[in-house]
């Protein structure tokens, strides 16, 4: 009986190792070859050259174009996702009923489960066309279409947690606004939304950072041109873009080119990395704060 | 049927029911009731929580609300805000009026009903804003924000609620960082806000400690003077001492109602006996 235990135990603990390892040899991977990289291209120029095109004749190494991509996407996405998010999390959580709420919300979890790809050619193939009827000067792949069909898919992210935080701000408070003479309105805007702010704040980095990883609508929708540009009609490339870009070109391996890919993941996952532990840190304050 | 006809043996609202005519005569009678309910019975569904409670009660007074958990008493002190109005499987027969005027008729607003009919909670239930946030919330919520007005009425309230000693340097501090007992009391000084003219209380003091209980107790005295109270309470000792007139529910019916001190010395039905002597409840 005792080896049996300890044999499940050891199992159990390695498949956690398993994730562990995982991520820590991804991290080994991107920091030694990024290592490498800025061996030979600086840091410096890296974060400040305005211009990105290691692929050309005349090689610039700056990230600035690809960074600005991302956050136009994401900005555009986020535009979408906050106000929408948390409208359907009001209604959700205090104005709903329990079937409507019941049907709703699965109905709009489905948002998150339709595959990127298909997302991508809807932003290419719908909403661009659509948009250019409205802004005729609107490239064809452009950051808006990207944005605004990245910020439905995240909807689900930001209303499905804002809910969860509205939910759990104690009947108390919903009682002592009413009983105060609240409308509904005034109950959820000024006693709720400030109650469950922690929890709001916690889906919308959630969101962004899952907006800045994004890959295949930027990539379909957004474009392949390194752009320094805040415009959002304007072709962008993303940090994810340019690394499928060059991941599915016929760049050689090991040359200095192919490793400019490792320093862009890098740049992502330590964007990815503050936003969660952000995230984490403002979430374990809010779940003490009704304790 | 059967039961109304028993409880009528012994409730003694029904002489108040009989004494209401009279009353109504004398628009300008300084006993015309505050507080009045005529024949209520409240429904959640099938399963009836309260039956033929007639009551009065009158300006300036505190009433206090006794019986055992699940008597009714929190409900019944809830249609006089109509706070049961968002439970959903909630009806209610019969009449219930302020000032003589049906709260429960389709002309009336119930926010605006409850800016006249404030409430005060079991738990404190401060909003997670600052002290003065608290207070002003009930004026900002009308559209008041003049910083003038505001502070001037958040100064009223703390200090008609013996709170402003404490906190009138630290208006701007989170108000859960008060102490349960200040919360408390700055829950009736942000009910206070809006000039309402009748507190409602729903066991204000069960969740503190006697030191804070009898602040609040204190409180409620100094209030009597411009509000009418009703509150319900667990604590006999408490109805004893806070109150004018004491009701004794049972069963989610009105079993008997009178003047405190009489109810506690000499009550005229055995199962209120009973219950203020401990034998039950």
């Amino acid at each position: 009986m005792k080896t049996k235990e300890r044999i499940i135990e050891a199992g159990l603990k390695f498949s956690s190792l398993i994730t562990v390892l995982t991520t820590l040899g991804i991290l080994w991977v991107l920091l030694s070859q990024s290592l490498v990289f800025f061996g030979e291209v600086s840091i410096i120029e890296f974060l400040t050259s305005r211009e990105w095109t290691p692929l050309f004749e005349n090689k610039h190494y700056g990230i600035l174009p690809l960074l600005a991509g991302t956050a136009l996407t994401t900005f555009v996405a986020i535009a979408v996702a906050l106000p929408l998010g948390i409208t359907i999390a009001i209604y959700l959580s205090e104005y709903a009923s329990a079937p409507i709420r019941n049907t709703f919300k699965p109905l709009l979890e489905i948002l998150a489960a339709v595959p990127t790809v298909v997302y991508g050619f809807f932003a290419l193939t719908v909403v661009t066309p659509f948009l250019k009827g409205i802004l005729p000067e609107l490239a064809t792949f452009n950051a808006l279409s990207a944005g605004l069909v990245m910020g439905v898919m995240i909807i689900p992210m930001v209303s499905s947690l804002s809910e969860d935080a509205l939910r759990a701000v104690p009947n108390s408070l919903r009682e002592a606004a009413y009983g105060m003479g609240s409308t509904r309105l005034q109950t959820a805007f000024r006693v709720l939304v400030p109650a469950a702010s922690s929890g709001i704040v916690v889906s919308v980095l959630l969101a962004i950072s899952r907006a800045i990883g994004e890959t295949m609508i930027v990539t379909i929708a957004a474009g392949q041109q390194p752009n320094l540009t805040f415009n959002p009609m304007e072709t962008v490339e993303t940090i994810t873009a340019y690394i499928v870009q060059v991941s599915l070109g016929d760049v050689p391996h090991g040359s200095i080119e192919y490793r400019t890919i490792f320093a862009a993941g890098l740049m992502l996952f330590v964007l990815t990395f503050i936003l969660n532990n952000i995230s984490y840190f403002v979430k374990k304050r809010y779940q003490q704060q009704y304790e | 049927m059967e039961e109304i006809i028993e409880i009528e043996k012994t409730v003694t609202s029904e002489k108040h029911r009989a004494e209401q005519p009279a009353d109504a005569k004398h628009t300008e009678n300084p006993v015309r009731p505050k507080l009045e309910t005529r024949g209520v019975n409240v429904f959640y569904g099938d399963n009836q929580v309260i039956t033929d409670v007639s009551i009065t009660m009158k300006e300036k007074s505190v009433t206090a609300l006794i019986g055992p958990s699940g008597c009714g008493k929190s409900t019944f002190l809830r249609l006089f805000n109509r706070m049961n109005d968002y439970i959903k499987v909630f009806r209610k027969e019969g009449d219930i009026c302020i000032d003589g005027k049906d709260i429960y008729s389709p002309s009336v607003h119930v926010e605006d009903l409850r800016k006249m009919v404030g409430m005060v909670f079991q738990k404190p239930n401060p909003f997670p804003k600052t002290i003065y946030e608290n207070v002003a919330y009930g004026l900002r919520i009308q559209g008041v924000n003049d910083k003038n007005i505001l502070d001037e009425a958040v100064e009223q309230s703390l200090k008609s609620a013996a709170l402003w000693n404490e906190v009138r340097s630290n208006l701007k501090k989170s108000a859960l960082a008060l102490s349960g007992g200040q919360q408390q009391r700055l829950c009736i000084a942000r009910a206070l806000a809006v000039n309402p003219s009748i507190l409602l209380m729903d066991e204000p003091a069960s969740a503190l400690d006697p030191i804070a209980t009898a602040k609040i107790e204190e409180l409620i005295h100094r209030l009597k003077e411009d509000y009418t109270i009703v509150i319900v309470t667990h604590n006999m000792q408490q109805a004893g001492r806070v109150s004018d007139m004491t009701a004794f529910f049972y069963l989610g019916k009105l079993i008997e109602y009178t003047e405190t001190k009489k109810l506690f010395t000499s009550p005229e039905n055995e199962m209120t006996e009973n219950y203020i002597t401990g034998r039950f409840g």
